[in-house]
């Protein structure tokens, strides 16, 4: 009894030991003296881009560097814009997101609903032959998939570059998880009421999803209007190449311009860049979402 | 308006086959998945089983292939050049995955308070990540420029020596390392800071109430809680670490001197630049089964050591 209070009281002799010094306080959070240079890291190579796409050709290729600019060379934008087809980069890139996006929504949701709901012949083992070509990586399938987009003549069209990917094992995947959390009591009501599997699918199973449809939606969005690999393997001409594509293509037009070249990587990188910022919460939720499944 | 005739079913008004076939749940389930099963099968399925013949044949892509069995991987066993790839991506790899992982794990800890301006802290580490890879190429191309370069003028101010970077045989891989960690750092952070976010309150508090230190807490509360996180952050990690090719591409490809051929992009040269489809393939499917190895091996030793909760 004694032993454990004498222990108690050394505990708290050790504790306060030090004759609590007064503690000092910061005028601000000493956190900020880490955060405040990892971000400028972050951001110097965007803010490095932003300045050299202001900047003539000469201020931008000149040591010592010149980090103001003398004026703001907005005409850098102009000119790249009319160098190369900046028009059909972009309408491409929206084509091949855009389709993929309202693609992958379709038909996983589709696909979805009958693996979480549907007792059908033949399902497991369809379900167990899509998890596993999840686990293969890209490259095995791009020669062949070259060689049927090239048999289906669609070689160096954006049809060839939305095609293949209108459909994803792991949208159907994360799409049944998310189904299957769902209460089931209100479908069944539904189909008593005589509701079709379709109706039943777009009425109370989809309005219901509207978190997972997002992260779906997001995350093909991302990986369609960054892909490269696919339209470098299947686009030859120029007004055929989605943004990054064009965005190679322009870098090595114009080794000599960098002030050229990052006028368009900026206009490259807006729109997403701004789709980012408007619905950063979504974004976020997204990348947090696929993690955690 | 009348109610159309409700169709009755009983034992002895059975509807036509037809239609008994049409409303069962093997037809509904059929019909619901037929438009993916046909993408999947003919843009992955196929592909797969296809991508294996193709390694046993010699193809140009361009006239059918003909059957010349282990051939290809015979030759990939002696391929000095595919041997250095494989080195270039290991190397990428075990330095990418790591300093990648404890990067973000440090950075989310630090990004997890309630302090003014986080939001802007957590934007700054975010937007790379929605910069594109062509980009990310681009940018550090030029941040790394040997005459006109950010980096070198920087180091020059400082009085130290300028260097080659990208253009340096030795120094260029470690370049990518850097490049690629700065686009995917906000990736392997969101993933942290969801799982630092889900630890719950009382259980840190209650370890704060045993005297436990706030190191002590983080290494035997918070630590392993991150656990499943961290797994899958190095599964994640390291299967695109061993696919790495859009940076390569852009910046260096895959020189100077070989030095940053990396797996993907020798494939890629020998499928589409040498027209060797068959080799290229076969190349394909040793990565493939390295991907398969190395995540089952993650994944057996996750399993040991990675505690879950519920």
């Amino acid at each position: 009894m004694t032993s454990t209070s004498a222990a108690t009281a050394e505990r708290l002799v050790t504790l306060d030991a030090p004759p609590a010094r007064p503690r000092r306080r910061w005028p601000f959070s000493p956190w900020h003296l880490v955060l405040a240079p990892i971000a400028l890291i972050m951001l110097i190579p965007l803010i490095w881009m932003l300045i050299l796409s202001l900047e003539t050709s000469s201020e931008a290729q000149s040591f010592p560097l010149v980090v103001l600019p003398s004026g703001l060379h907005f005409h850098n934008y102009v000119a790249t814009w009319n160098s190369e087809p900046f028009g059909n980069f972009f309408l491409n890139s929206a084509l091949y997101s855009l389709a993929t996006v309202a693609g992958n929504l379709v038909f996983c949701s589709l696909a979805a609903y009958a693996f979480a709901r549907l007792k059908f012949f033949g399902r497991d083992v369809l379900f167990i032959l899509l998890l596993a070509t999840l686990m293969v990586p890209y490259q095995v399938l791009l020669i062949p998939m070259f060689l049927i987009v090239k048999h289906l003549g669609m070689v160096d069209s954006v049809g060839g570059l939305i095609l293949p990917n209108l459909c994803s094992a792991f949208g159907i995947f994360m799409l049944r998880q998310f189904f299957r959390t769902l209460p089931i009591e209100l479908e069944e009501a539904a189909r008593i009421d005589g509701t079709s599997r379709l109706g039943i699918l777009f009425k109370i199973v989809l309005p219901l999803s509207l978190p997972a449809l997002a992260t779906l939606a997001i995350i093909q969005f991302m990986w369609s209007w960054n892909d490269f690999l696919w339209p470098l393997i299947i686009i030859d001409t120029a007004s055929h190449a989605p943004l990054q594509l064009g965005l190679s293509t322009l870098q090595n037009a114009h080794r000599s311009h960098v002030n050229l070249v990052m006028a368009g990587t900026v206009m490259s990188q807006i729109p997403m860049l701004a789709l980012f910022l408007i619905a950063q919460r979504w974004f976020i939720r997204s990348i947090a979402f696929t993690g955690i499944k | 308006m009348t109610a159309p005739a409700q169709p009755t079913t009983t034992a002895r008004h059975r509807p036509p086959a037809w239609k008994r076939l049409s409303g069962s749940e093997h037809f509904a389930g059929w019909a619901f998945v037929a438009p993916a099963v046909v993408l999947i099968a003919v843009f992955m399925l196929i592909p797969i089983v296809w991508s294996l013949l193709l390694s046993l044949q010699a193809n140009d892509l361009l006239a059918p292939g003909h059957y010349i069995g282990l051939a290809n991987y015979k030759a990939l066993a002696k391929d000095s050049q595919f041997r250095s790839a494989i080195g270039h991506t290991i190397v990428y790899t075990v330095l990418f995955v790591p300093v990648s992982i404890v990067g973000a794990l440090a950075l989310a800890v630090a990004l997890d308070r309630k302090i003014r301006g986080i939001r802007f802290y957590r934007l700054a580490v975010f937007i790379p990540l929605v910069t594109s890879t062509v980009a990310t190429g681009i940018l550090f191309l030029w941040l790394l420029d040997p005459t006109f370069g950010l980096v070198n003028y920087i180091l020059h101010e400082l009085g130290l020596p300028q260097q080659q970077f990208l253009q340096d045989p030795n120094q260029a891989l470690y370049c990518i390392v850097a490049m690629t960690v700065w686009g995917w750092l906000g990736f392997d952070v969101i993933i942290y800071l969801a799982a630092l976010q889900g630890i719950p309150e009382d259980l840190l508090e209650a370890s704060q109430m045993d005297g436990a230190s706030r190191w002590s807490t983080f290494r035997s509360v918070v630590l392993p809680l991150l656990g499943p996180a961290t797994l899958f952050l190095v599964v994640w990690s390291t299967i695109n670490a061993l696919q790495l090719f859009d940076e390569i591409y852009v910046t260096t490809r895959g020189g100077p001197l070989g030095s940053t051929t990396v797996i993907v992009y020798y494939l890629y040269q020998q499928a589409f630049q040498f027209f060797n489809a068959g080799y290229g393939a076969a190349i394909a499917y040793v990565l493939f089964i390295a991907v398969l190895i190395v995540t089952l091996i993650q994944l057996w030793i996750g399993r040991r050591r990675v505690y879950y909760t519920s």
